[in-house]
C-alpha cells in the first residue's frame, strides 16, 4: 500500500493548481469504465450483415509455400470468401519504416504466425472452422531464432548504427579495472487485455471507415490506402479507445485493420476482425530480445572511464519499428551516467520470429540493462557495492551524452540523494544485512536503479500534433486531437487544459474520438509524448479562442481586453465579477460572427538530430528518477517476493498526480514482470511455446511488491512539457530493472559461489539454480 | 429451453447448452461490459456472478464466463456488470475503483467490479485478505494493482460496518441495485426443469474442457452434470471423507470440518487457482484431466484416496487413485463410465499433511513441480507415509518406493536424505516450458525437504539438509 503521506502531499499540492484542475483530477473515463459502458472496438454496434474474419497463418517459421488448398474451407456453409495476396489491388508490402513486410505471404513464409489468408464468413466461429480445413504444404528452409545466429549468418534488417564519444580505445589503456561480459534480456509480450482488432464499414463512393484499436490512426489510414491503391482521403480511421496498447498497437494494429478494409473493399459489406488471444500471441511481435556484449573500464576511484558495447537486437522477420528501437537503445546505453568515452553499436538482426516491435521503453530498457549489468559485474569483481559505482558516475549539469546533447536541468543526483535520505538507506541496508545474518532459509537483496529517459520521438519530424476545438452555441466544447486514449489518462489531461483556460466545468467538455478526418497526418500516440504534443496544441487552440472571446467581452463590457478574465463560467473585469456569463459570452460571439472553432498545430521546438553524424539534440528534455528495490527470496524453493520499491520520481510539476502516479506504478510492475516472471519461449523451429495465458504469466495482484512508495521530487519542470508536467508513460518501466539486481544480491547472500549472470528474466528456476550452483 | 434470470430479466433461450456463457451474454444479449481477454479463465475480464438458490437465500459466486457452458446457467441468477449498475450513480465498489485511480484503460475493470461485488454478496468474512482473494483471478496490465489494493481496502472498510450480511444492507449502501431483493422469490417460482440431455461429452464445471475445446463443445452435444445431486456433496462418516465428483474446489475451501483436519487447506488451495476457477472447477474434473501436474490429483494421491467409478448401467467399482493413471493422459475409465466420488481416510492426530507447489508465478499458474505428503508418526517412528509428486513423470506420480522406504524409519535428517535419493530414482522429468530436467530434479529435492521443514520446523532446518545432502 502507498503510504498516506504521498496522498496527503498530493492533495495539498493540488490545492495550488486551479480549481478546474483539482475538480477534474480523477480519470474522467473511469465512470463508464467501472460501469462496463466504455466502448472498445469489439463493443461498437455493428451493421446488419457484417461479416467476421479470421486470419490463416503460417504453421512454419521459414519455408517455401508449395501448395495451399482452400477448397474445403471455401465450401463450408457460411464462408463468404477467402482473400490472399492475389486480392491486393495496391501494394502487398507494409511496414512503417522499411516496406519489407508482406501483408499476406506470397511464395515464402518468414515466421510462424505470418498471415497467409483472410477467411471471411458469417461468423467468427465458422471462419475458425474453415481455417482448420485449409491444407498447406511448406518446404522447410533453415530457421534462425536468435540474434547471434543471425549475426553469424549475416542476416540483418539494415546497416548497423554506432554512437561514440571521446576515444574509447585510448581510454581503456588508462583504466585500472576492465571487465567484459555478455548479457541477455528476453522479449516481453504486451498482453494488452484487449486483443488486436478492427471493424471496417463501406461508405459511399468506395470510401471506407475503419474503427481500429490502434495507437497510430494515420499509419492505418496510410497503409490501407497503399494496400488498396486508393487515395488517403477515401479512408477514415476512428479510434474510440484502446484496452491497453503499450506499444503493441503502434505499428502492429495496422495489418488487421488493413485486412478488414480489404475484405470490405471487395465485398462492399462491413467486416470485423478481432484476433483471439492465441492468434494475437502467435502472430504479433513483442519486446525485442537482446544479446549484448560489453566492456567497461574504471579508475581506482570507481569512475567509468570507458564503455563499449555491441547490442544484437533480435528484430524478427521484418523491420517493423526495429531500426528506431535500436536507435533508442544507443541513446540510453549509458542510462544516468556520464561516461566520457563511449562506443556503442547496435545490429538489427533478422530472424524468423514475428517482427518484434515497440514496447514501453522502446529499446531503452534493453540498453540500460546492459550498463547496469556491467556495473554489477565490476562491483562484484572489485568487491564494492554496485551503488558505489552508480553513485560515482551520475550525470551532472552540462555533461555531454554520447549523442552530443548537453544535459540540462539534470535531476539524476537530486533524485538519487533524495531517495537515499527520504528512505533512510543506511537503516534499510542494515536491516537487510541483519536479516541475512540471522536467516539461512530466506535472504534479502537490495538494489538501486537510477533512470534517465529522453522525451521526444527520436525521429525529429514526428514531433508534432494538432488540436481542433469547437465551442458550441450553448457553451459546451468538443475537442479533437491526435491523442489516443489507452489508459494513460490523456483525455483527462486534454480536458483539464481546456477547463483551466476557459474556467468552465469539465462536464461542458467532451474529448472526441481520435479520427483522421478531424485531425489528419498524425504521429502515433507513443514515445510518452502524447500529452505533451497534443496538450500543447490544445493549449494553443484554446488560447486563441480565449483571446477572441476576450475581445467580445471587452466590447460588451466597455473595457480593455487586458482587464478581462474568465472565472467559474463568468466574465470578470479587473477581478470584479460582471453580469456576463460564459453562455451569454458565447451567444454574443455567435451574433458577432466570431469563429468559435480553432485548429492549432504544435511542433516541438529546438530538437534536431543528424543521423549522418549521429549527433544532435534529439530530446525536448529528460525524465529522471531513482528506485530502491528490496526483495526476499525463499532459499528452499527459489521463489521470491518484493518487499518494497521506493521511488523518487521527477514528474516536473505534475498536472494530474493521481494519473501520473498510476503510470509510475503500472510501468514499474510491467518492468518487474519483464525482469522476473514473464518468459517468452520459442523452440528451435521458431514455434512460440509461451502461446497462451496458461504458459505466459504477467504479474497478478499477489506478485507485486508489498509496498510501492513514490515520492515526487520538487523540480522546476520543463517548459517543453505540457504545463511543466513531464512525460511519464515510459520512464518508470526501467525502475523494474532494479528487481533483477536485488534478486541477484539476495542469491549472493546465500551462495558465495554464485557466478553473477546477466540473463533476464530472473525466474524462480534461475534463482534456485543460482542458489545451489557449486 | 435454458431458463435463467439475467440481471433483472428472466429469459429463456433455445441456444446450444454448450456455447459459452460469455458468448451468450456478449453477442446474443449485447451486454458488452463483459470483456474477452483470453478465453481460458486466466484473466478474469469476463467475470460474472452466478446466484444459486439454497433454501430461501441466494448464494453468489464469481466465475469466468469464457469457460462456462451456457447450460450451467439454467435455473440461476446470472449477473453481469450491467446488472450491478445503479441508476445515475456508481455502486460502492465502482466508486472505490474510480476514487483510487484503479482503472486505466478500463478493459479489465468490469471484471474487477463484478468480483468485488461478488465479494460483498458472499458469505466470506469481510476482511482485506479475503477481498484480495476475490480479485486474485483478475489480471490488470495497466495499474500495477496498487490502486486496486487501495480501492479494495475502501470497500472492505465499508463492508466491515455492516451488522449482518443482508441484501437489504447492501442495497441501502449502494453495493447492489434494489432488484436483487426480488431474486430469491423469482428463482423459487421459476420453472427450470431438468435439461435432461444424457448425450455427448460429460461436462461439470468446464474449466479444463473449455480451455481445450470450446469450439467443439459449442458445436456438439454436451452432457451437463454439474447439477446432478448424486455427484455432489462432501460427507464424513467414521473418519472417512467422501467427496462427490461435482464438488468444487470452493466446496472444499468452505467446508468447516475439512478445514479443521487440514489447517493449511486454504493456503494450499490458494496455490491451486483463482477464486473464479475454484468456484467452477470440479474435483472429479481435475482427476480425469489426468494432467501429470494436476494440483488436486497430487493432493488426493498423498491421501491414498480411492475413487468410485459408475458405469452406464449404474454399476459401481472402486479402485485406488494411484492405480488409476496408466500413461500420459490415459487412465482407467472405460466408455460410458463416470467418476462418482473420491474417498479417503481423514488424517488422525498422529498424522501430518503438507502440499508444496512452485511455478513461475506463485498463484494461478501451472506448477513446475508440485508435491504432497501424508505421514503418520507414532513413537517418533514413521508408521505410514504417502508421497505424491507432479511434473516429473508422464502421470501424476505416487512415490511407491520412497513412501515404502520411509515406513518404519525414525524421523531423522539421514532418513529423509536417503529417501530423497530414492525419490530421485523414481522420477523422470523432462525439459519443457516449465523448466529444465535438472531444475525439476533440484526442485523436487527442495520441495521434499520443504515438507519436513514445514511440518517439523523445530526439528529440521534447511541447513540440516544441505549440510548432509
Amino acid at each position: 500500500m502507498h503510504k498516506n503521506k504521498t496522498n496527503i502531499e498530493l492533495d495539498t499540492k493540488l490545492d495550488a493548481v486551479s480549481i478546474a484542475l483539482k475538480k477534474s483530477i480523477k480519470n474522467l473515463d473511469s465512470y463508464t469504465h467501472v460501469r462496463g459502458e466504455s466502448l472498445y472496438v469489439d463493443d461498437v454496434n455493428i451493421r446488419q450483415g457484417t461479416f467476421h474474419a479470421v486470419v490463416f497463418d503460417a504453421p512454419k517459421a521459414h519455408g517455401k509455400i508449395k501448395s495451399i488448398d482452400y477448397t474445403k474451407a471455401e465450401a463450408l456453409q457460411g464462408v463468404e470468401r477467402i482473400f490472399t495476396y492475389k486480392d491486393v489491388p495496391g501494394k502487398n508490402e507494409i511496414g512503417g519504416i522499411i516496406a519489407d513486410e508482406p501483408l499476406f505471404a506470397e511464395d515464402e513464409v518468414h515466421f510462424w504466425g505470418m498471415p497467409i489468408a483472410l477467411i471471411v464468413a458469417e461468423s467468427e466461429f465458422i471462419a475458425r472452422k474453415a481455417r482448420d480445413l485449409i491444407e498447406i504444404n511448406i518446404e522447410d528452409l533453415p530457421v534462425i531464432t536468435t540474434a547471434k545466429e543471425a549475426k553469424a549468418k549475416g542476416s540483418f534488417i539494415n546497416a548497423p548504427r554506432s554512437f561514440s564519444l571521446g576515444d574509447t580505445e585510448k581510454a581503456f589503456k588508462n583504466c585500472d579495472y576492465i571487465f567484459e561480459g555478455e548479457t541477455f534480456s528476453n522479449g516481453q509480450e504486451h498482453l494488452y487485455i484487449e486483443a488486436q482488432g478492427a471493424y471496417a464499414e463501406p461508405l459511399e463512393n468506395g470510401n471506407i471507415k475503419i474503427t481500429s484499436s490502434t495507437q497510430g490512426p494515420t499509419a492505418v489510414q496510410k497503409t490501407v490506402a497503399q494496400v488498396l491503391g486508393v487515395a488517403m482521403h477515401k479512408i477514415e480511421v476512428d479510434v474510440t479507445r484502446l484496452g491497453g496498447g503499450f506499444g503493441g498497437k503502434e505499428d502492429q494494429a495496422t495489418p488487421w485493420a488493413v485486412m478488414a478494409a480489404l475484405a470490405t473493399y471487395h465485398l462492399n459489406q462491413s467486416v470485423k476482425l478481432i484476433l483471439n488471444r492465441h492468434d494475437d500471441l502467435r502472430m504479433t511481435g513483442k519486446r525485442h530480445p537482446y544479446e549484448s556484449t560489453y566492456k567497461i573500464g574504471l579508475s581506482k576511484d570507481l569512475k567509468i572511464l570507458a564503455y563499449q558495447t555491441e547490442f544484437l537486437q533480435n528484430s524478427g522477420a521484418a523491420a517493423d519499428l526495429s531500426p528506431a528501437i535500436a536507435e533508442r537503445t544507443l541513446f540510453h546505453a549509458t542510462n544516468s551516467y556520464y561516461v566520457p568515452n563511449v562506443t556503442t553499436k547496435v545490429l538489427s538482426c533478422k530472424t524468423n520470429l514475428p517482427p518484434n516491435t515497440a514496447f514501453r521503453g522502446f529499446g531503452g530498457p534493453q540498453g540500460m540493462f546492459v550498463i547496469e549489468s556491467a556495473i554489477a559485474k565490476a562491483a562484484n569483481e572489485i568487491g564494492v557495492q554496485p551503488r558505489e559505482i552508480q553513485e560515482a558516475n551520475l550525470l551532472n549539469e552540462n555533461d555531454t551524452f554520447s549523442y552530443g546533447q548537453i544535459a540540462k536541468k539534470v535531476e539524476a543526483k537530486n533524485t538519487w540523494h533524495t531517495a537515499k535520505n527520504i528512505f533512510n538507506i543506511d537503516v534499510l541496508e542494515q536491516e537487510v544485512a541483519d536479516f541475512n545474518k540471522n536467516n539461512m532459509a530466506f535472504k534479502k537483496g537490495i538494489s538501486f536503479m537510477p533512470i534517465t529517459f529522453g522525451i521526444s520521438f527520436t525521429n525529429t519530424p514526428m514531433n508534432h500534433a494538432r488540436a481542433l476545438v469547437h465551442i458550441y452555441l450553448d457553451g459546451s466544447i468538443g475537442i479533437s486531437t491526435a491523442a489516443v486514449e489507452m489508459g494513460q489518462g490523456v483525455n483527462t489531461k486534454m480536458m483539464q487544459i481546456a477547463a483551466a483556460i476557459f474556467s468552465i466545468p469539465i462536464d461542458k467538455i467532451k474529448i472526441e474520438t481520435t479520427n483522421t478526418t478531424r485531425v489528419a497526418n498524425t504521429s502515433p500516440s507513443a514515445a510518452s509524448s502524447t500529452a505533451d504534443l497534443n496538450g500543447k496544441a490544445t493549449l494553443m487552440a484554446c488560447n486563441s479562442l480565449l483571446e477572441r472571446l476576450k475581445t467580445v467581452a471587452s466590447e460588451a463590457l466597455h473595457t480593455s481586453e487586458k482587464s478581462i478574465t474568465l472565472k467559474e463560467e463568468t466574465v470578470y473585469v479587473d477581478g470584479e465579477k460582471s453580469n456576463l456569463t460564459w453562455t451569454q459570452l458565447i451567444s454574443k460571439a455567435m451574433l458577432q460572427r466570431v469563429a468559435l472553432t480553432e485548429n492549432a498545430h504544435y511542433a516541438t521546438p529546438e530538437i534536431h538530430f543528424d543521423k549522418t553524424k549521429e549527433k544532435g539534440h534529439p530530446f525536448a528534455y529528460h525524465v529522471y528518477g531513482t528506485a530502491i528495490t528490496t526483495t526476499t527470496i525463499d532459499c528452499t524453493r527459489g521463489t521470491y517476493e518484493f518487499d518494497s520499491v521506493k521511488i523518487v520520481h521527477d514528474y516536473g510539476k505534475s498536472m494530474s498526480e493521481g494519473i501520473d502516479l498510476g503510470q509510475v506504478e503500472g510501468a514499474l510492475i510491467q518492468g518487474i514482470g519483464w525482469m522476473t516472471l514473464e518468459e517468452i519461449a520459442y523452440n528451435k523451429d521458431g514455434r512460440l511455446l509461451s502461446n497462451a495465458l496458461s504458459t505466459y504469466k504477467v504479474p497478478d495482484i499477489f506478485s507485486v511488491p508489498k509496498t510501492v512508495e513514490v515520492i515526487p521530487v520538487e523540480t522546476e519542470g520543463n517548459d517543453m512539457a505540457i504545463l511543466k508536467s513531464k512525460a511519464v508513460g515510459e520512464p518508470p518501466l526501467m525502475y523494474g530493472i532494479g528487481a533483477y539486481f536485488a534478486l541477484q544480491n539476495a542469491i549472493k547472500a546465500f551462495n558465495p559461489n554464485y557466478d553473477v549472470k546477466f540473463h533476464a528474466p530472473m525466474t524462480p528456476e534461475k534463482v534456485l539454480t543460482g542458489l545451489y550452483q557449486k | 429451453m435454458i431458463t435463467f434470470i439475467l440481471n433483472n430479466k428472466t429469459i429463456s433461450t433455445s441456444e446450444h447448452s454448450g456455447m459459452t456463457l460469455l458468448d451468450f451474454v456478449r453477442y446474443e444479449k449485447r451486454l458488452t461490459g463483459t470483456k474477452i481477454g483470453c478465453r481460458e479463465g486466466d484473466c478474469g475480464a469476463c467475470t460474472l456472478l452466478v446466484g444459486t438458490r439454497t433454501n430461501n437465500t441466494i448464494e453468489y459466486q464469481s466465475i469466468t464466463s469464457c469457460i462456462s457452458p451456457l447450460g450451467n446457467a439454467h435455473g440461476k441468477h446470472i449477473v453481469t456488470v450491467e446488472g450491478t449498475n445503479l441508476q445515475d450513480k456508481l455502486t460502492t465498489a465502482q466508486e472505490a475503483m474510480k476514487a483510487n485511480y484503479a482503472t486505466q484503460c478500463g478493459f479489465c475493470t468490469p471484471g474487477f467490479v463484478v468480483s468485488l461485488t461478488g465479494f460483498a454478496l458472499s458469505n466470506s468474512e469481510k476482511n482485506y485478505k479475503n477481498a484480495i482473494d476475490a480479485v486474485s483471478g483478475n489480471i490488470c496490465r495497466c495499474t500495477g494493482y496498487k490502486s486496486i489494493e487501495k480501492a479494495t481496502q475502501q470497500i472492505v472498510d465499508k463492508l466491515k460496518t455492516q451488522e449482518n450480511n443482508s441484501f437489504d444492507w447492501l442495497i441501502k449502501n449502494d453495493f447492489i441495485p434494489a432488484y436483487f431483493e426480488t431474486i430469491p422469490k423469482r428463482l423459487k417460482d421459476m420453472e427450470a426443469k431438468d435439461l435432461n440431455q444424457p448425450k455427448g461429452k460429460y461436462i461439470s464445471g468446464g474449466t479444463d474442457l473449455y480451455v481445450q475445446q470450446a469450439d467443439h463443445l459449442a458445436d456438439n452435444e454436451v452432457h451437463l452434470i454439474a447439477e446432478k445431486d448424486y455427484l455432489k456433496g462432501i460427507t464424513i462418516v467414521n473418519g472417512v471423507c467422501t467427496i462427490g465428483t461435482n464438488a468444487t474446489v470452493s466446496d472444499l475451501w468452505n467446508h468447516p470440518e475439512i478445514n479443521s483436519f487440514f489447517p493449511n487447506l486454504k493456503k494450499h488451495l490458494k496455490l491451486v487457482s483463482s477464486e473464479q476457477i475454484r468456484n467452477m472447477a470440479s474435483l472429479g474434473g481435475n482427476l480425469v484431466n489426468a494432467s501429470p501436474i494436476g494440483d488436486m490429483t497430487i493432493f488426493f494421491l498423498a491421501l491414498n484416496s480411492d475413487i468410485t467409478i459408475l458405469n452406464s448401467e449404474e454399476k459401481e467399482r472402486t479402485i485406488a487413485l494411484k492405480n488409476f493413471y496408466q500413461g500420459y493422459k490415459t487412465f482407467d475409465l472405460k466408455e460410458g463410465e463416470l467418476l462418482k466420488n473420491i474417498r479417503f481416510k481423514l488424517p488422525s492426530k498422529h498424522s501430518f499433511f503438507n502440499f508444496e507447489k512452485v511455478c513461475k508465478r506463485t498463484h494461478l499458474d501451472i506448477a513446475s513441480v508440485n508435491t504432497a505428503i501424508h505421514l503418520s508418526i507414532e513413537n517418533k517412528t514413521i508408521s505410514e507415509a504417502h508421497i505424491s509428486i507432479g511434473g516429473v513423470a508422464a502421470i501424476p506420480k505416487y512415490l511407491h518406493e520412497t513412501s515404502a522406504f520411509l515406513i518404519g524409519k525414525p524421523l531423522t535428517t539421514e532418513a529423509i536424505i536417503e529417501a530423497n535419493n530414492i525419490l530421485q530414482k523414481e522420477i523422470s522429468p523432462i525439459s519443457d516450458v516449465r523448466g529444465t530436467n535438472d531444475y525439476k530434479r533440484l526442485l523436487a529435492r527442495q520441495l521434499f525437504f520443504a515438507h519436513f521443514t514445514t511440518l517439523f520446523p523445530k526439528q529440521f532446518t534447511l541447513k540440516d539438509f544441505l549440510q548432509h545432502a
